[in-house]
């Protein structure tokens, strides 16, 4: 049975017993889909199969099918790239940092928010290994195998390599975090169902009987792997900078990148748990799950980490300005005021003012502005990795190479086809795996109301 | 061989009167089997007297290994196996190694902490638990009382106790294994 508070507003509101977290969550498994999910789920599909076009086209013809040229090598792709591993940073900071830091709001998002973030680093490595051109041999040409033709090894001094170790970790961490949290809900679904569904959950939850000594191991195990995380997470996309960083092309060549990219990640990340969250409350009725307190913290979460890339922004302009290097002055000019300055602004109402507003308490305690502010962070995140990827080389050394990219049909196929992919996987998780984490949602149901009362 | 195993089960409702039951139970020299909960109950393990988790050394260990292997698969491979000249870096460029490094050292650590306990609370998609109650995954906590091992005692008396500590139901399950 739910305590409540009158000093801290209740994690989980409507009142509900334990067996109604069981209930509310499980029913969305068992019962039928819906037509909306339904609808949903085949727009996605057939988004998938029509950008699925794009990646054949890509993998038959080569990358020539691609809108890069001589002077703009890298654009589309990296771009996606950057922005859907940005995205996956949400899950794992939700999951680890905050259980590191004891925020007990985490237990109703923390699962879908990690299941995103596990479908956006799938759709991120999609285009490196696209990019790759013989993705069937990328498989082993990232891995540290000695040639078979000569005994040369991977260059361990290149931050690509460094990006292969940093995402497969994480991808595959992210995973068995994720999983070892599942465990415990597929054995209530199991011990819900019979026939063949008790087969397969049975199976999905390995056995679990919820005995005190397991579960004082999957603490401790839970507690390592959010501490294993933790540092995983900010390491991840640092390194994807590091792609930049360590260049010498100036408007790369920065030392800023990497909390920069960090925080902008975590931004991006966020306004994408907040744009399925709402999605899925609404659809799912779990609205008294995630309640609009879970909603106004990650407004909160998003104003803080948006203030942060805004200063960034600042900072390497001014840095720019005050490094009197001429080449780098010229990169953030051209950026602002040069052939591609409606990105440059593009990202900046959508990065840096936008998530402003905010501060109004009437804008972060309302769906509608909180579901469009979410998007507008999102296209605001892709706009800044294609103005620091395409406006730093459009411009090369030699005024007779300075050119323009235009992205090719592929180029756009490709992006959808991940689009088509992410949301494939995120209908296909919403259905048939719990998507609130009971076994957490129930032990914070009595405690935290009880405790603040004392 | 068949052999029967006879349990004695008090289900409790509330998180907190399970906590004193375990105290009570285990004061009055009843020996208990196991508690199923259907989430973690902070301060159950210290009760129940379990020993902490192994499980952090564990992960330390797998960590420390992953860290070993990374140097010296790099040193290895960079500067012994194939020297190149790589942007006028030194071969045994060691602040370029610790990215690599970091992220075997965590794969490693994670995996390594997560195969032990797989194997040490034999999870596995097979695996057949024994289902007590299946309400242990929902909403009650189950005290679960071997017969055999409480022979001291008798089986009326342990439901009396049980009872006198907050179990809502008292029942009898039994398994043939």
């Amino acid at each position: 049975m739910q305590v409540t508070s009158s000093v801290r507003q209740p994690l989980v509101t409507g009142g509900k017993t334990y067996h109604d977290v069981t209930h509310d969550v499980s029913r969305q498994v068992e019962g039928k889909p819906s037509l909306a999910w339904f609808l949903a789920f085949l727009t996605a599909v057939g988004t998938l199969a029509i950008g699925f076009i794009a990646v054949a086209a890509t993998v038959w013809e080569g990358i020539g099918m691609w809108g890069l040229n001589k002077t703009v090598g890298w654009a589309w792709d990296i771009t996606n790239f950057v922005w859907w591993v940005g995205i996956g940073h949400a899950g794992t900071l939700i999951s680890a940092v905050l259980l590191l830091f004891r925020q007990k709001w985490r237990t109703s998002i923390n699962r879908a928010a990690e299941a995103m973030t596990i479908f956006a680093v799938i759709c991120a490595a999609m285009f490196p290994v696209l990019h790759m051109g013989r993705p069937w041999l990328g498989a082993y040409w990232a891995l540290p195998l000695p040639n078979t033709f000569g005994s040369l090894w991977v260059n361990f001094n290149s931050p690509l390599l460094w990006d292969v170790f940093a995402i497969s970790t994480y991808f595959s961490v992210s995973l068995v975090f994720w999983y070892i949290g599942l465990i415990p809900d597929f054995a209530t679904i199991r011990d819900r169902a019979t026939g063949l569904r008790k087969t397969i959950y049975g199976a999905l939850s390995f056995g679990w009987d919820g005995a005190a000594k397991t579960w004082m191991r999957y603490e401790s195990v839970s507690l390592i792997l959010a501490g294993l995380a933790t540092p995983l997470v900010l390491s991840v996309h640092t390194i994807v900078s590091f792609d930049f960083a360590t260049s010498v092309i100036p408007g790369w060549h920065t030392t800023i990148f990497p909390p920069y990219f960090v925080a902008g990640a975590i931004f991006s990340g966020f306004a994408m748990v907040l744009t399925l969250m709402i999605i899925t409350r609404k659809v799912f009725k779990l609205e008294d799950y995630i309640t609009m307190g879970h909603i106004e913290l990650m407004n909160i979460v998003i104003i803080i980490t948006g203030s942060i890339v805004g200063i960034a922004y600042i900072t390497e302009f001014f840095i720019a300005w005050y490094s009197g290097v001429e080449a780098e002055q010229y990169a953030f000019i051209n950026r602002a005021t040069g052939p591609y300055w409606w990105a440059y602004w593009s990202m900046m109402t959508c990065n840096v003012i936008s998530p402003q507003l905010f501060w109004f308490k009437k804008i972060r305690t309302s769906i509608v502005a909180t579901f469009a502010l979410s998007i507008v962070v999102n296209i605001g995140m892709w706009f800044e990795r294609f103005v620091i990827i395409v406006t730093s080389l459009h411009r090369d050394f030699l005024p007779s190479s300075w050119a323009m990219f235009y992205p090719s049909w592929a180029d756009v196929g490709v992006y959808l086809f991940t689009f088509g992919l992410f949301f494939t996987l995120f209908f296909l998780f919403a259905k048939f795996f719990p998507v609130i984490n009971m076994a957490e949602v129930k032990s914070v149901l009595k405690s935290s109301s009880e405790k603040a009362a004392k | 061989m068949e052999r029967d195993t006879h349990f004695i089960l008090g289900v409790y409702e509330d998180e907190d009167v399970l906590l004193h039951a375990v105290e009570e139970v285990r004061s009055s020299g009843v020996k208990i089997h196991e508690v199923y909960t259907p989430y973690p109950i902070h301060g159950l393990e210290h009760v129940l007297g379990y020993k902490r988790s192994r499980l952090p050394i564990a992960a330390f260990l797998f960590g420390m290994l992953g860290t070993t292997l990374a140097l010296t698969m790099q040193f290895y491979m960079m500067r012994f196996d194939w020297p190149m000249i790589i942007g006028g870096k030194d071969f045994a460029a060691f602040p370029d190694f610790i990215p690599v490094t970091f992220e075997l050292t965590v794969l490693l650590a994670a995996f390594g902490m997560v195969g032990v306990f797989m194997i040490s609370s034999n999870l596995k998609p097979w695996a057949q638990p024994r289902i007590f109650d299946v309400r242990s995954t929902d909403d009650k906590h189950i005290m679960a009382i071997d017969i055999a091992n409480n022979s001291a005692l008798e089986v009326d008396k342990i439901k009396e106790i049980l009872k006198s500590s907050g179990a809502t139901e008292v029942n009898n399950k039994s398994f043939e294994e």
